[in-house]
């Protein structure tokens, strides 16, 4: 019994010592929205947060993290192969700066590099990942949803070190005006061994806001009949909110937009103050994407539509009539 | 492409994407009884991709085999995974246990090795409980390059190159064998089996193995401690107008 107690004390106090590594995500030298959602959600956590940006414009976006209130520090690898945040060449680097310094805890955002990334490195380190978490419970415990957010699991990790995804739309985004905390360079030792090349690229270029932090978001759906209906009347209203536009997955597939604005259960993840769902029937999958908004506006003109049963304000009307006067009112 | 293909196809049999599950009683998972179970959609792509490489690039592929690790009941989807073109399949019987994917990849690498794939092709996520983790770890296990969120697979020579579906569109990635690729849903369209095929897919090779026959342990790393509704939403109101729509927005305080 004794024996048990003075073990636990050691247990506990070793924890105390313990850190977080937050996975940073940059594009172009500018900190990705989400990377600083998963910020809030390491210090969620309750130990000392390290940060750590890969790539050859690491420079810079490691400046505008170091800024982050209440990080420790912040660890750069500028090496050229980080460029594409490739999990080949990133996890055997993590695992390295993971086992030399002893973090108990390595988050990063449930975006496409971190879903790519975090449970190659769980192999490495032979760990269960914990996905795309919404709430920290206790530093070993996380509320994450299943079943397309239809429920919501409360999961506790035995493992030694702990890797969570974090679902952006579930924390704020950390404030960049903290003081400096100071920025180190690491390397990894061991040759990666990777053999994926990246070949190309071919991203969307849009003046509207990133779909997955805009604070109001626009989306259509089938009822939206062509793309040239889709951008006639949801581009002005989304240009009139200062909206992102987003898609049902059925928009998508007719080709009314591009694959990366799909909202719901395998697209993104949205929560912003407003959604606006045009002509959207409200299937189980979209819902998933969006559910979580604060208010949603549904426009359709079936009212059995179960996008109705989640909308907080809804209007059965003809889009094409509905659509234009709300943008011509706002 | 010098090496022949030998696919691998892991498949998981999971509640039906149409139905909208309910929380069992005790609140430590989702209710099965009585529930009608399907071929995860992104398994069903990944099958339906194999065979479209095998159609497209005649002799490359010299095997398809499909996987399962679940309840004795996926046999049910390996025979449809048969029906639609698989040549063999194992099922890997683990009761009711629920597997974590960690440990699923482990099973799978065994499966690799027992079966001499070179290319094993899984959906992104499974729709139950949405991780989206399997083939990423087993490409780490592996030390395997792995491409995943797949919208498009071409063989290019001795390389493979891939398509990706990532945050603000597409990139694509290559690789020559061997290596992983994750489907995502605008990969194909899968095809429904033919009931002559579903009739000779009962004569095909289901092979039956237990976990240990593997060597591997389930043990779970992690504890569901609870499963519980999301907070539901409060009812909304239905109005009339673009006015009236106009004056709530404004009273909500959104606009």
């Amino acid at each position: 019994m004794l024996r048990s107690i003075a073990s636990k004390r050691l247990f506990s106090q070793s924890l105390a010592r313990l850190d977080t590594l937050a996975f940073v995500e940059a594009a172009h030298g500018k900190v990705t929205p989400a990377s600083l959602s998963a910020i809030v959600a390491a210090k969620a956590i309750g130990k000392p947060v390290t940060a750590i940006v890969a790539g050859p414009d690491g420079a810079e976006a490691a400046a505008s993290v170091s800024k982050i209130e209440g990080l420790s520090n912040v660890l750069v690898a500028k090496a050229p192969q980080y460029r594409h945040y490739l999990a080949e060449e990133v996890a055997p680097l993590l695992k390295e700066v993971v086992e030399s310094r002893g973090f108990t805890h390595v988050i990063a955002p449930a975006s496409a590099v971190g879903k790519s990334l975090l449970p190659r490195l769980a192999a490495l380190l032979d760990v269960q990942p914990v996905s795309d978490i919404i709430r920290v419970e206790a530093p070993d415990t996380f509320v994450r949803p299943i079943y397309a957010g239809n429920a919501l699991a409360t999961v506790k990790s035995s493992d030694k070190v702990i890797l969570v995804s974090v679902r952006a739309s579930a924390f704020p985004a950390a404030e960049t005006n903290g003081d400096a905390v100071p920025v180190e360079e690491v390397s990894a030792s061991a040759e990666s061994g990777n053999r994926t090349e990246f070949v190309s690229e071919d991203l969307v270029q849009s003046e509207r806001p990133e779909l997955g932090s805009a604070t109001r978001v626009v989306a259509g759906g089938r009822g939206l009949k062509n793309k040239e209906t889709f951008d006639a009347l949801l581009e002005p209203l989304a240009e009139k909110l200062g909206a992102a536009v987003g898609a049902s997955r059925a928009a998508v597939d007719s080709g009314f937009c591009d694959n990366s604005l799909q909202v719901g259960q395998t697209g993104k993840i949205v929560a912003p103050e407003l959604y606006v769902a045009v002509g959207i029937s409200g299937a189980i999958q979209h819902l998933a994407g969006m559910k979580d908004s604060k208010t949603i506006v549904a426009i359709n003109k079936d009212p059995e539509a179960p996008i109705f049963n989640v909308a907080d304000i809804g209007l059965v009307a003809d889009l094409n009539e509905a659509v234009p006067e709300l943008t011509n009112k706002l | 492409m010098s090496s022949k293909l030998k696919i691998l196809v892991p498949v998981k049999r999971v509640i039906d994407f149409a139905i909208k599950p309910r929380i069992n009683k005790a609140g430590t998972g989702v209710e099965t009884k009585g529930v009608k179970f399907s071929i995860n959609p992104f398994c069903d792509i990944a099958l339906e991709e194999s065979l479209k490489i095998r159609e497209a690039n005649k002799g490359l592929v010299e095997k398809i085999h499909a996987v399962s690790i679940g309840p004795t009941k996926s046999q049910d989807i390996l025979r449809t995974a048969l029906a639609k073109g698989a040549d063999t399949t194992t099922l890997v019987d683990v009761g009711d246990a629920e597997v974590e994917p960690l440990t699923v990849a482990k099973m799978l690498q065994k499966v690799v090795e027992r079966e001499g794939s070179n290319l094993v092709i899984l959906g992104k996520q499974s729709i139950d409980d949405d991780a989206n983790q399997t083939g990423q770890i087993l490409a780490g296990l592996l030390n395997w390059p792995q491409a995943t969120n797949a919208s498009k697979v071409e063989i290019k020579g001795d390389k493979i190159s891939v398509t990706r579906e990532v945050d603000g569109g597409a990139d694509t990635l290559q690789a020559d064998l061997p290596m992983i690729i994750t489907t995502d849903l605008r990969l194909n369209e899968p095809r429904y089996a033919s009931l002559p095929n579903i009739m000779k897919a009962k004569k095909k090779p289901l092979e039956k193995l237990k976990a240990s026959d593997l060597g591997i342990e389930v043990v779970n790393r992690l504890e569901t401690l609870k499963v519980e509704e999301p907070p539901a939403r409060s009812a909304g109101v239905k109005v009339d107008s673009v006015d009236e729509l106009v004056s709530k927005l404004k009273e909500a305080k959104a606009i």
